[in-house]
């Protein structure tokens, strides 16, 4: 089917399905429910950034009239973590509490008042400990451990990998540069606060209704903590208000609403506070970066060695993945034959950090794309020039075994610098005006699951009904990003009916098929493969029926709008429900499920399981800064944006994806940041963790470039985080371009960036930026060969050279 | 202390028996179960609780129930005429202007507020009144889009207004 | 959810009313309450928990605006911000404080929020304005259950910041405010309402109730309020310049008056700064030294957004550029 004869896709149509919903106030959110008899769940905190707990002491407490239950640690022994290695975490803290806001108890009563008033009577005795709360200060006090299952003071993780010969390498470069650099942590913030409702009922069905972005996980995790088996419990994610990474992990609030409605066999709710969300956090890794590149004189890179020392916070989460992600990813944009990465993740006592938006990707891809900027104004080349020849090619292996297929880095690149006038720009604004570009890429999805497994990532079940309407049944959890839609345009598309006669059951383990959940950018290329899947039985069995009635070959039949037709006879079609009704009575009750799993792609090496991807989107922005050269004021006034979408399913979605990624890096790299005062986060309010408004959000230009993925549904690829990631280093690169001051440290504050005007009035190095790295030892790394072939083959689609 | 209060919302006459110290967003949730007004902070920093009293958009939040006995209140309940969408209900759905949809009751409130009163705003004139309300999913600009459309379209008559 | 701890809310009809209720109670049990923007935050957080709360939101008596710049103004202290920045005479005769208004906050609290209570906001410190339950975790302070400032731990005062917008203006424009209380009306200027002090911030009783604010008539002058905030919504000032000049037709300045806010616990008006305005042409040097003189009593400590150094270069710097644009001057191009 050539693109021109979607009648849904690519359209700009309607953007959503459950617009209607969302306008009228009518969806339902996790803290919306409210079933009878509920109670109302609160958990107590670690004033401690780190302590031993000697006592906990619930009696008053639960003598409290009102109070139900009162639970501690002790309720819930069982260990759990995201990630089936390092379970490091308890629902609520045994023996020990290692960050200010660290669940250590958990009541529920009949109104929140009460339930409040019952955390003031829990005693608790701590023994504080010395607060360890910076990656230097982790390293520097190997003895005062806040684990002790990891082998080595508190190192959580340390990689060291290499591939090809990297100092072969550095000997071919004709110039050799190192830069580091800090990214600061910052949090998702989501408008919605942590939402779940537990509901235990006397047939010991354990309900959980959780504002989550991955049902399935959380599935798991209550069953081993709870050890209860996992087929008694049922995870349904609500709509989540906004999760950009931050609802990804099992939380201390879903265990205990659980807990607590099985002690009191009436439903629980704990929908947490505004504070409480920025203690559950989970968000951007404060990130140290060191970075060593060897070129030759066209720019093109002989070889990589990249560092990064990440401040993990108190528990492991996601870590081992964000580790490895802040090494994945440099080579998928630009060619590096040769690479080495070494990283390291540290606890400190600060609640733990986690995938947001990017994971582990938009602090390195800050470091490399503002790094080349330097190397490029050294050799004497423009931004442009420096990375134009040099991008990674489509259908290409790059050294680190990542599969590249569809790749339109360069009409992303070409796009932005000419919509912007970059070249006219850069270097030839007045003081205080400048230009910035940088590129990036991302994954559609990981191509492997948080757990070992080889069943699919993404399940649909379609089920037809005699009216001519069509249920979904999908495990896929909508977070905002449109993935209800996707699932319906698919469906409908396919079936060659109204949108509106799709329904939708989604995110429900104990309906659903499974869809790994909303985090890696893995829905629509996922989800959407596996509803093509199934939708496209159901049509053959249509197809068959009606091609029985009319006599004619099944292969001459298409279905749109509402309708099934013969393309030999336009005279002849059939409202869809009639061929419904007819295939039905052919072949009993109609339903059909397609599952998508991706393609092997891991397995040369350990830590290969993290950056392979069925598909890489790519993106190249433009920002242009105003810098006012008094207060270091710093205005993004507009930002050019050129994303490969693979093929855009709704251009209103996906611009909107888009937009709201330029929108959050915005907030990265001029105002956000996560940070603490006395082991205590310095202000955990909207207020103070400054969020931009509708007045600091400049006018984007989004370009939509389709490279049609032969992989992904329709060609698509991923929307929702790769955008992000150029716009940080665009935006460092720009003010650099408007005031001559390098900021190799995020955010780009005033008060940095006037600092930086200060040294260069005063002629010195005008740059703000992290001194250097700590002295640490990596051990040797392991040796990876680069790929045989540096060439792709496709099962169904074309081989081609890089 | 409990007490009666009397509440006008969406044109309806209520009456709540509750404590006084409850907040109107408590009280439109908890006991009018109009939970389209939704909350993210209860602090007053984030404009998500958004409702019209007297046609103003002021945060529930931190506004007493007996405090606004008489007036009139509008939530997004009270918005769609029937089952009619309101223009800006209808091109926040089209445009993909509501992603999560949790800002979104506040947002078409307040935009609801502006185009009552300045029915042709400039987009500058929208980012100033709908500075109040934060957004993370969409970085405005299909909000913009949305209000522009709605506008557009109320100055048409070709949709329904309120 | 968090949620106001339980109170009385006692609704007056008259201000006299009021004012006897407020007396009824010892100081901190009963707390007059308005747009409710400053106290029900800080009730949530419990900075306060009163038993009553006495509602001025209804009085007819707070709710007036009357006068221009010819013969002044006077505004009931009812009157909520919007209605302040938007009122024509304002906008008209007092520009700088319709400016100062209509940036407080956001659009939801400026319709909500007083420029009585604007004026009367409490101090704020990013040690204080946190949750009971934050501040038990660093041990509580000095302005609130606690024993130390954290903002400058050896200090005996509390260094909370005044946070007002229209504070700085109505200063500059010498306006007065009248205070109801049990012993009758008193009339103070604006000045003497506040106290550089992050707990004691001001001269009045609890029991008395802030009425009106009347300004001088500012036919002539020429006024400006600038505002330095990380966000152009929902921030309180980091630092707040408010100016009014009066020039001669040869551009001598023949009276002016410079007011900081965000800089001290309360506002300050920066004397010297004037006077070296007074009599003299505005004159870029003239103009740098003002700026300069206004520089050096701002102590902004490190207790708000931003960092206290760059707060206090850019009192210069604003200052500066307040100055030109009031002279009608354009600012030198820095470096």
């Amino acid at each position: 089917m050539a693109a021109d004869d979607y009648t849904l896709i690519g359209r700009p149509i309607p953007a959503r399905v459950d617009g209607a919903g969302k306008v009228t106030g009518l969806t339902r959110y996790a803290d919306d429910l409210f079933p009878a008899r509920l109670l109302y769940g609160k958990l107590l905190r670690s004033p401690y950034p780190h302590a031993r707990i000697l006592r906990i002491d619930t009696c008053k407490a639960a003598a409290l009239p009102g109070v139900k239950a009162v639970i501690t640690g002790a309720d819930l022994p069982r260990p759990f973590s995201i990630m089936p290695v390092n379970q490091d975490e308890h629902a609520l803290a045994i023996d020990k509490v290692r960050y200010v806001g660290e669940p250590v108890a958990a009541v529920a009563a009949v109104d929140e008042e009460t339930a409040e008033a019952a955390l003031h009577l829990i005693e608790v005795a701590y023994e504080p400990l010395p607060p360890v709360m910076s990656i230097e200060e982790a390293l520097a006090q190997p003895d005062n451990r806040i684990h002790t299952y990891n082998r080595v003071g508190n190192v959580h993780r340390v990689v060291a990998l290499e591939f090809g010969d990297v100092e072969a390498g550095f000997a071919e470069a004709d110039y050799i540069r190192e830069d580091t650099f800090f990214f600061q942590g910052n949090t998702h913030l989501p408008m919605e606060q942590h939402a779940a409702v537990a509901h235990c009922t006397p047939d010991g069905q354990i309900t959980l209704w959780s504002a989550t972005q991955t049902p399935h996980y959380v599935h798991r995790a209550l069953a081993a903590v709870l050890d209860i088996p996992p087929s008694r419990i049922r995870v349904i994610a609500t709509p989540v208000g906004g999760g950009f990474g931050g609802k990804s992990d099992p939380f201390a609030h879903e265990f205990c609403a659980v807990k607590l409605s099985m002690l009191t066999g009436r439903p629980v709710k704990i929908c947490l506070t505004r504070e409480e969300v920025f203690y559950a956090h989970r968000g951007r890794h404060p990130v140290l970066m060191w970075i060593r590149t060897g070129v030759k004189r066209n720019g093109a890179i002989t070889a990589m060695h990249f560092k990064s020392f990440i401040d993990g916070g108190a528990y492991s989460s996601y870590g081992v993945a964000t580790t490895y992600y802040t090494g994945a990813l440099q080579t998928v944009t630009y060619r590096v034959p040769n690479y080495r990465f070494e990283g390291l993740r540290v606890f400190t006592n600060k609640p733990p950090c986690g995938p947001k938006r990017g994971h582990g990707t938009p602090q390195p891809r800050y470091a490399l794309e503002v790094h080349l900027d330097k190397i490029a104004e050294d050799l004497g080349l423009d931004p442009v020039q420096i990375r134009r020849p040099h991008l990674a090619k489509p259908f290409s292996m790059t050294v680190n075994h990542l599969r590249i297929t569809s790749c339109a880095l360069d009409e992303c690149l070409d796009a932005v610098v000419k919509r912007s006038e970059f070249l006219q720009k850069h270097r030839r604004l007045p003081f205080g005006k400048g230009v910035g570009l940088a590129c990036s890429a991302y994954l559609s999805g990981a191509g492997l699951p948080i757990y070992w497994n080889e069943m699919p990532h993404s399940g649909v079940t379609l089920q037809l009904d005699r009216s001519g309407s069509v249920c979904v049944f999908c495990g896929a959890v909508d977070i905002g990003q449109g993935s209800d839609s996707v699932l319906a345009f698919t469906v409908a598309e396919e079936l060659g009916i109204d949108p509106r006669d799709v329904r939708l059951v989604t995110a429900d383990t104990g309906i659903t098929p499974v869809d790994l959940g909303s985090y890696s950018s893995r829905v629509t290329f996922m989800a959407g493969n596996a509803a093509i899947v199934a939708a496209r039985q159901l049509r053959e069995r249509l197809f068959a029926a009606v091609a029985e009635h009319w006599g004619i070959p099944a292969r001459h039949l298409r279905a749109a709008q509402g309708r099934i037709f013969a393309v030999t006879d336009p005279s002849r079609s059939m409202p869809f429900a009639e061929a419904v009704q007819r295939a039905e009575a052919k072949f009993g009750t109609l339903s059909a499920s397609g599952s998508y799993t991706p393609p092997p792609l891991a397995g040369k090496y350990k830590g290969h399981g993290v950056g392979p991807s069925p598909a890489y989107s790519y993106t190249a922005a433009v920002a242009q800064v105003d810098v006012d050269p008094d207060t270091g004021w710093v205005t993004v006034e507009k930002v050019w944006i050129a994303h490969d979408i693979g093929k855009a399913l709704n251009p209103y979605l996906v611009e909107g994806q888009i937009e709201g990624s330029v929108y959050m890096a915005l907030g990265e790299v001029l105002m956000e940041e996560q940070v603490f005062r006395r082991g205590v986060h310095k202000f955990p309010s909207m207020l103070e963790y400054k969020s931009p408004t509708f007045l600091e959000m400049p006018e984007v230009e989004t370009i939509l470039i389709e490279s049609l993925d032969p992989e992904g549904p329709y060609g698509a690829k991923e929307a929702g985080q790769g955008p992000l990631l150029p716009v940080i280093p665009a935006v460092a690169n720009a003010v650099y371009d408007a005031i001559g001051v390098r900021l190799d440290e995020i955010p780009i504050t005033p008060e940095k960036v006037l600092k930086g005007l200060e040294l260069r009035a005063k002629g010195q190095v005008a740059r703000l930026g992290p001194r250097g790295i700590p002295a640490f030892a990596f051990p040797p790394p392991r040796c990876v060969e680069v790929p045989e072939e540096w060439l792709v083959h496709l099962p169904d689609a074309k081989t081609r050279r890089p | 202390m409990k007490t009666v209060v009397r509440l006008r919302v969406n044109g309806d006459e209520v009456e709540v028996w509750v404590p006084v110290h409850k907040t109107l967003l408590e009280v439109l949730r908890e006991d009018l179960q109009l939970t389209g007004t939704k909350h993210g902070c209860e602090l007053g920093e984030c404009g998500t609780c958004t409702v019209l009293l007297d046609g103003q958009p002021v945060l529930s939040c931190l506004v007493l129930p007996i405090e606004v006995q008489g007036q009139e209140i509008v939530t997004i309940e009270g918005v769609a005429a029937g089952s009619e969408l309101h223009a800006l209900q209808a091109a926040f759905a089209e445009l993909g202007a509501a992603q999560c949809g949790y800002c979104t009751p506040g947002m078409i409130l307040t935009a609801l507020a502006l185009l009552r009163t300045n029915p042709a705003p400039t987009r500058q004139e929208v980012k100033e009144a709908l500075a109040g309300n934060l957004c993370r999913c969409t970085g405005y600009l299909k909000i913009l889009d949305a209000v522009a459309r709605a506008a557009a379209s109320l100055k048409d008559g070709s949709s329904y207004g309120g | 959810m968090l949620r106001l701890p339980p109170f009385t809310y006692l609704q007056p009809r008259t201000l006299g009313e009021a004012v006897r209720l407020l007396a009824e109670q010892p100081p901190g049990e009963a707390m007059a309450v308005a747009g409710g923007t400053d106290l029900y935050p800080n009730m949530k957080r419990r900075q306060f928990e009163p038993k009553y709360l006495v509602g001025l939101r209804r009085l007819p008596e707070l709710r007036f605006l009357h006068g221009d710049a010819r013969q002044g103004l006077t505004i009931g202290a009812g009157m909520t911000l919007t209605e302040v920045s938007t009122h024509p005479q304002v906008r008209q005769g007092y520009p700088a404080l319709a400016t100062a208004a209509g940036l407080v906050s956001t659009p939801q609290l400026r319709n909500m929020g007083t420029i009585g209570g604007n004026l009367c906001l409490d101090t704020r410190c990013n040690y204080y304005n946190q949750t009971y339950w934050w501040r038990q975790a660093i041990g509580f302070c000095l302005k609130k259950d606690g024993d130390t400032c954290w903002v400058a731990p050896g200090s005996r005062r509390c260094w909370a910041v005044a946070s007002s917008d229209t504070a700085p203006v109505l200063l500059a424009l010498q306006a007065q405010v009248t205070l109801l209380g049990p012993q009758g009306e008193r009339t103070l200027p604006l000045a003497a309402l506040y106290r550089d002090d992050g707990i004691a911030y001001l001269n009045k009783g609890h029991a008395e109730i802030l009425t009106r604010i009347t300004v001088p008539p500012a036919e002539g002058l020429r006024m400006a309020y600038v505002k330095l905030r990380r966000r152009g919504a929902f921030d309180f000032p980091v630092l707040g310049v408010a100016v009014a000049l009066r020039l001669a037709d040869d551009g001598t300045c023949t009276e002016a008056r410079l007011a900081l806010g965000a800089v001290a616990s309360a506002p300050l008006l920066a004397t010297e700064a004037a006077a070296l305005l007074q009599g003299n042409r505005l004159t870029p040097e003239v103009i740098e030294a003002a700026a300069a003189a206004a520089f050096r009593p701002a102590r902004p400590l490190d207790n708000t957004d931003l960092t206290l150094a760059y707060r206090k270069k850019m009192v210069r710097v604003h200052v500066a550029r307040t100055l030109y644009q009031l002279a009608g001057l354009a600012a030198p191009a820095a470096l």
